[in-house]
């Protein structure tokens, strides 16, 4: 017969064990003691909350099996917890499995070295302008999937500032629950964190001088690989969030109050507004010209020259220039709830 | 080419365009930007209908200066045209119905955020539709995420913040799964384009190499649209996203947003992979067998419910379960049952939240079904449209939930194996009772006349709210009605499809 080992609960089964059914759970008997607390407390909420509108019987007659149901769902948990790992495994498997199936890496004959690819490594630079291929594909070929792509980060940036703004005093009014039910709670603040100066810590020597000799290097590295796009590895996407890291360390190293002198809210909203409208009329121009058969009047220029490649150029800036923006932006919101 | 073969690609730019513009603008301005954009997106697509109609065949429209295989297209065939008239009408007047409760839940210096979102909404659903491109799809179905999240939680509660993150966290594991299967099927063809795809697909099959790539592919497809428009076991997001936004928000996201993935998984089926290979490899059996699961216990969850917001929700949960059996039956004549239920049910569906709200006051303590008694007294109009709407659900015939549950008992017999169509029968059968369980029980309760009527809420009924209430009644008499020619634009649209 086995034997309980004595340091059973140090082994990586009984471990195994604990994680498998939740962090720590409570003995059976504390918590149903716990949740039948909290019907009461419940039941107790509800009467007050409708007592000017129906009568609810004394005593809940739900309670007792509201309360079964609920040590009963503990027991599930377990399972539930199990069945998602092996479901998870069993995906995970699939999917490498499934890798052993597909065309080889980088093998000759895979299906996507077809007539797409070629053409876009072959005449890439022709048709476009480019020397790198990957703008050329993603800002002139697949223009459109791009365009989508700067509209993400631009709504991405909206959402978390309505996931910042919240309202407060939503338990206040259910306790209280004194106002007419038909308001809609218009007694409640719209609350966001404002700006307090602890957010502008003294920033260490250390980090400031470092900043002074790096943040302009930074800039200049980011807009080369801007203006740059076209010719060597980078463009818009790359450049942009080399820019946005530049804002966020000189932000890090003087705080807000001074990056606010050349950066804030009115010049981001300039910028970021600017840019996606000059960069929407733009591949409205692209799209249109080309979808018509109009013939575009703006010129490739010589390939290789870094006044080159047609619209790529000012494209690559302007979603530059919206990358960077977004990326402070989300910073700035998270660090202290606003712009 | 034809002037008119640039109004899809206008009606998509220009909700684009609105939503940068919005940003900058104050709220009563961006509100009619908004208002203006669904309107002209509205027009620009009945004009592709016209036309589509009238030249009787599908065009495609090359997006900037390269054609097919190497440039992005999209393309607008009957089906397209009517799905985006549909949805800019629906959004349209659940904008107008929900406006007084806009106003309320959302504070005034932000209102122009909620009208960015759904402009970008719109442009995702439009781009959705229209698109002749995989990865197109995918990059749009990030944008309509993220704007749906913004919609659920721009009301502000913490159940709100609760729900989005619940939706935030499902809705990203769908869009993981997505890309990995357009990865996938990339590198298994060598094409994002529809066509080509296809083509592509057709071959591998014949030859049979890659076919378990495929077989996995097209499983995480259908797994990833699934989670996001929450079919049965993936719906756990949806009560609490649908249930406590703010009126509007609630009545897009219930008949929209879902519905642009379903529109996308129909194009999938239709133009990348064809129904013959989706039955080879038996993913429609799957999905029939999730869709009448959907549709049983999503009603029998909305059974359970004392909150009738979360009631409405969780038949949201069968409804998207039709949809799927439709699939599942795998003939042209459930898909065009699908199709039409897409329809009705978005029609149904953001008409009860809107007469929903009209009943509670826009907030959802006084959601639960004791407080509601006696409500439509209190507030006619909503409570005509409340009973309109579950009419419809429950299938009573004039309505439009009755004409999809006809086309769908019709696309049974012609289902050659017969135990699905006995299943899909008694499916039928069982969840119109269960649907008529709750939604029959709802309107007798708040037809109750009450003796005591003092501290119940009284709802003022604004100008807005009572005319979009009477334009969906009359769109939900519409498609149960004059429901033969929708019909045939959608054989005709599946027609050009193939």
């Amino acid at each position: 017969m086995s034997r309980l080992r004595k340091d059973y609960e140090h082994t990586k089964t009984a471990r195994f064990v604990a994680f498998v059914q939740g962090d720590e759970p409570p003995r059976d008997e504390d918590r149903t003691e716990e949740w039948r607390r909290r019907v009461e407390e419940q039941a107790e909420t509800d009467r007050a909350a409708n007592a000017s509108y129906l009568e609810l019987p004394d005593t809940d007659p739900q309670a007792d099996r509201r309360l079964l149901r609920m040590t009963g769902f503990r027991r599930i948990r377990r399972f539930y917890y199990v069945i998602a790992m092996i479901m998870c495994l069993m995906i995970i498997g699939m999917l490498i499995l499934n890798v052993a199936y597909m065309p080889p890496f980088g093998s000759e004959d895979a299906p996507a070295n077809n007539e797409v690819s070629e053409r876009y490594l072959e005449k890439g630079g022709e048709e476009t302008g480019v020397v790198n291929t990957v703008t050329g594909m993603i800002l002139q070929y697949r223009a459109f999937d791009t365009f989508g792509e700067t509209n993400v980060l631009f709504i991405g940036a909206c959402t978390v500032i309505i996931l910042l703004l919240h309202r407060e005093g939503e338990e206040d009014k259910r306790r209280h629950h004194e106002e007419s039910v038909s308001d809609n709670g218009d007694a409640s603040e719209w609350t966001r964190v404002t700006y307090s100066p602890e957010y502008d810590r003294k920033g260490d020597v250390i980090l400031q001088t470092i900043a002074k000799l790096v943040v302009p290097m930074i800039f200049l590295f980011g807009l080369y690989i801007l203006l740059n796009g076209h010719l060597s590895p980078g463009g818009g996407f790359s450049g942009g969030a080399v820019l946005g890291a530049g804002l966020i360390l000189y932000n890090q190293a003087f705080g807000f109050r001074r990056t606010e002198r050349f950066f804030d809210e009115k010049i981001y909203d300039i910028i970021k507004v600017g840019s996606l409208c000059l960069y929407a009329m733009i591949i409205a121009y692209y799209l249109f010209t080309g979808a018509n058969g109009i013939p575009s009047i703006v010129p490739l220029g010589t390939l290789g020259a870094i006044l080159s490649s047609g619209l790529i150029l000012p494209i690559n800036l302007l979603v530059g220039l919206e990358v960077a923006c977004t990326m402070y932006a989300f910073y700035a919101l998270f660090r202290k709830g606003s712009f | 080419m034809e002037w008119i073969r640039n109004f899809p690609f206008f009606a998509i730019l220009l909700a684009m365009v609105s939503g940068p513009v919005s940003s900058v603008l104050p709220g009563r301005h961006a509100r009619r930007v908004s208002f203006l954009v669904v309107i002209t997106s509205g027009l620009l697509s009945v004009c592709t209908l016209a036309y589509v109609l009238y030249t009787g065949e599908a065009f495609t429209y090359q997006m900037g200066a390269f054609p097919a295989p190497f440039g992005n297209e999209i393309r607008a065939g009957v089906l397209e045209a009517m799905t985006a008239t549909f949805f800019c009408l629906i959004m349209l007047l659940s904008l107008v119905g929900g406006y007084r409760f806009t106003a309320v839940d959302i504070a005034e210096d932000r209102e122009n955020l909620f009208y960015i979102l759904i402009n970008l909404l719109l442009a995702s659903l439009l781009a959705l539709i229209y698109t002749n491109d995989l990865f197109t799809g995918y990059v749009f179905i990030e944008i309509n995420t993220i704007a749906a999240c913004g919609l659920i939680m721009i009301r502000g509660w913490g159940r709100n913040l609760l729900a989005a993150t619940k939706y935030m966290i499902m809705s990203l594991l769908g869009s993981g799964l997505l890309l990995i299967s357009i990865a996938v099927l990339y590198g298994i063809t060598g094409h994002l384009l529809m066509e080509p795809m296809h083509g592509a697909i057709v071959d591998i099959v014949e030859k049979g190499t890659y076919t378990e790539p495929l077989t996995v592919a097209v499983g995480l497809f259908c797994v990833g649209i699934a989670i996001k428009s929450a079919l049965f076991p993936f719906h756990s997001w949806l009560p609490d996203a649908y249930g406590y936004s703010t009126c509007s928000s609630s009545a897009i996201l219930s008949s929209l947003v879902s519905k642009g993935y379903i529109f996308l998984l129909i194009k999938f089926f239709y133009r990348v992979i064809g129904t013959d290979i989706i039955h080879q490899i038996q993913v429609d059996d799957v999905l029939f067998v999730f869709g009448i699961a959907g549709m049983i216990f999503g009603s029998v969850s909305a059974i359970q419910q004392t909150d009738v917001g979360r009631m409405i929700a969780f038949s949201s949960v069968a409804q998207i379960g039709y949809i799927y059996m439709g699939f599942g039956l795998n003939t042209e004549a459930g898909m065009i049952a699908s199709i039409f239920h897409i329809l009705a049910h978005s029609a149904g569906k953001s008409l009860l939240f809107v007469s929903l709200n009209g009943l509670t006051g826009g907030n959802w303590e006084n959601a639960n079904y004791r407080k509601l008694r006696g409500a439509a007294y209190r507030n006619r109009i909503a409570g005509v449209g409340f009973a309109v709407g579950s009419l419809s659900m429950v299938g009573i015939p004039l309505l439009a939930g009755f004409t999809s549950k006809v086309y769908f008992a019709q696309a049974a017999f012609g289902v050659s194996s017969t135990t699905k169509q006995l299943v899909t029968l008694v499916a039928l059968a069982v969840s119109t009772i269960l649907n008529a369980m709750y939604f029959i029980g709802q309107t007798i309760n708040i037809y109750t006349p009450l003796q005591r009527t003092e501290g119940r809420p009284r709802v003022a009924v604004g100008r807005a709210m009572w005319t979009a209430t009477v334009l969906f009644i009359l769109l939900n008499l519409l498609l149960g009605i004059g429901s033969e020619p929708i019909f045939r634009w959608i054989e005709e649209g599946l027609r050009l499809f193939g």
